[in-house]
């Protein structure tokens, strides 16, 4: 295998009481798409929090070209994530400033280029994602799409080693979101950079992959190649690809079964009543 | 039992709530703002935070010097003693009325302006995303404002008095008749440089720090819903409130008392 650039080992992360990530352990390989699959409300977000050192874990290691990101100190940790950038789920435009501004905003901060050639490169971007029209809207006037799309140019504005994307696709017509797979693919491999994409978008996934994680339950519950998961006969696996809500994957969030809940609600109604 | 341990909770996060604040002071106070990329957004925020409060402080500083004209003059005419109206007005705006109301007005006008900008920011995760891009939000987003703070303060708290006492020679002499000479002339031998203004620029600075601190320090810790935004920003109101008041007791009582 290929020279490895993000590397969790037995991680554990949780969330108050709660367990989020249960001694797990990936790797993101240099130069590849690595897609992380999984239903909602797993720990996905949390995931690239964690790579980005947003979030500590409570025991484990996160290897970003082999420095440890948990035990970085405040400054060496802001020179690391110098090269990389995320992609919000919720987009995280900066609303006082324009589209334009938002996507100079990066490049501003961490180079000294003169503006015609800042330009240069936010028209360039903008052109990638089809928004150059809309350089001058503020992102209070974009569609929730369009607005993801512009901090999507914004995550690439500098050409980043590591991309991080959180739901690229969510909320994209068929249109913009074969533009968008396009994009990440060409991106990674023209500027060889490392890309990890979040995403529920099976079929999407499944052709801009090389690589492919799908997590429930704390645990890595399959990985492979797009046509190792296709082939996979694990029932967790069948079931999240297939998109079936009945299977070994809970699709509810942890609760008291249903009908106890019910009949419980139903007593406690009747009494006040009565 | 249960008290106990609600008492020993709270205790807890008032210690560490002070302890973040602390945290978020001194970092703030590390970032002066460097000239070439942090001077252009000092400007930017002293715009919000001072120009923008104009408006209320001029207005208000007039209406409450045309009020202590009036309230001083019906009292100092029975004792004849109408030609201290001077002094009397531009003490206690210089050393109380000027740098209280000013500061109450700034907490109310620009102090949850700043909590509920910043508790945005972080709801939408712009400080988020901030952090991602290796750009620091305590320098990017909070050392402005805390600076545009502690200087807007206290020269809006200067043109408050001034223009108060504009407004009290407008009652005081154009209105009621005090003599104009009499008014300045008395006032500029009453006010002391040191004991007076100083001691009046002092109080603001005090006040600007410790409204502009809760202010973005409720901002940056707060809840990011909009619940917590608004209870944030009602906290900023009522504590810098609380804390002006109390610290200009505690200030006018080392200040002038002998
Ligand atoms: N700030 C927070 N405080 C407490 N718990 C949180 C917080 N953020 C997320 N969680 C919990 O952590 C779990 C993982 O959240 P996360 O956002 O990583 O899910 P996700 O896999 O990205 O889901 P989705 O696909 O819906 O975006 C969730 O169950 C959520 O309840
Ligand atoms: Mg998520």
């Amino acid at each position: 295998m290929s020279e490895i650039l993000v590397d969790i080992r037995n991680m554990t992360f949780k969330r108050d009481e709660r367990v989020i990530y249960d001694d797990i352990s990936l790797s993101i390989p240099k130069g590849k798409v690595t897609a992380i699959m999984g239903p909602s409300g797993i720990g996905k977000t949390t995931l690239l929090r964690l790579i980005g050192g947003q979030l500590k874990p409570e025991s484990g290691n996160i290897f970003f070209d082999g420095k440890d990101i948990p035990r970085l100190s405040r400054n060496a940790l802001f020179e690391t994530r110098k090269r990389m950038s995320m992609l919000f789920q919720s987009g995280a435009l900066f609303s006082d400033m324009s589209v334009y501004d938002n996507i100079a905003f990066p490049i501003r901060e961490h180079t000294n280029l003169p503006e015609n050639l800042i330009e240069k490169m936010v028209l360039m971007k903008l052109e990638a994602v089809g928004l150059r029209g809309a350089r001058d809207l503020r992102p209070s006037e974009l569609s929730g799409g369009m607005a993801r799309r512009a901090a999507l140019a914004r995550s690439i504005a500098l050409d980043p080693e590591l991309i991080l994307y959180d739901e690229p696709f969510a909320g994209q017509d068929p249109i913009s979101m074969g533009v968008i797979v396009r994009l990440i693919r060409s991106l990674n491999d023209a500027l060889g950079l490392t890309s990890v994409v979040v995403s529920h978008d099976v079929p999407e996934v499944m052709g801009i992959a090389d690589y492919i994680y799908i997590i429930a339950e704390q645990k890595i519950i399959g990985q492979g190649t797009p046509e190792q998961i296709a082939e996979q006969t694990s029932p967790l696996v069948r079931q999240f690809v297939n998109g079936e809500s009945d299977g070994p994957v809970p699709f509810h969030f942890k609760a008291a079964p249903y009908r106890e809940e019910l009949i419980r609600k139903t007593a406690f109604t009747n009494r006040k009543g009565g | 039992m249960k008290q106990f341990y609600l008492l020993g909770r709270n205790t807890i996060a008032t210690i560490s709530g002070i302890g973040r604040a602390v945290i978020l002071l001194l970092s703030a106070l590390a970032h002066v703002p460097n000239p070439k990329k942090g001077f252009p957004l000092l400007l930017n925020q002293l715009y919000a935070v001072g120009v923008l409060s104009l408006v209320i402080i001029i207005v208000s500083g007039t209406f409450i010097g045309m009020v202590l004209a009036l309230q001083g003059y019906t009292i100092l005419v029975g004792y004849g003693a109408e030609a201290s109206l001077g002094p009397m007005v531009a003490l206690s705006l210089i050393r109380e009325l000027g740098p209280v109301i000013a500061a109450l007005l700034f907490a109310g006008r620009a102090g949850s302006a700043l909590t509920a900008e910043i508790g945005l920011m972080k709801a939408t995760e712009q400080l988020s995303s901030l952090e991602m891009m290796a750009v620091d939000p305590l320098r990017r987003v909070i050392a402005p404002r805390f600076w545009a703070g502690m200087i807007s303060l206290p020269l809006l708290t200067a043109m408050f008095s001034a223009v108060g006492i504009l407004g009290a020679h407008l009652v005081g002499v154009d209105w009621l008749g005090v003599d104009g000479g009499t008014f300045w002339s008395v006032m500029q031998s009453q006010v002391d440089f040191e004991k007076d203004i100083l001691n009046g620029i002092i109080k603001s600075i005090v006040f600007a720090f410790v409204i502009t601190w809760i202010a973005v320090f409720k901002g940056y810790d707060c809840d990011p819903t909009s619940e917590g935004i608004s209870k944030a920003t009602t906290a900023t109101v009522v504590q810098s409130s609380l804390w002006v008041l109390s610290l200009d007791f505690i200030l006018t009582a080392l200040m002038f008392t002998k």
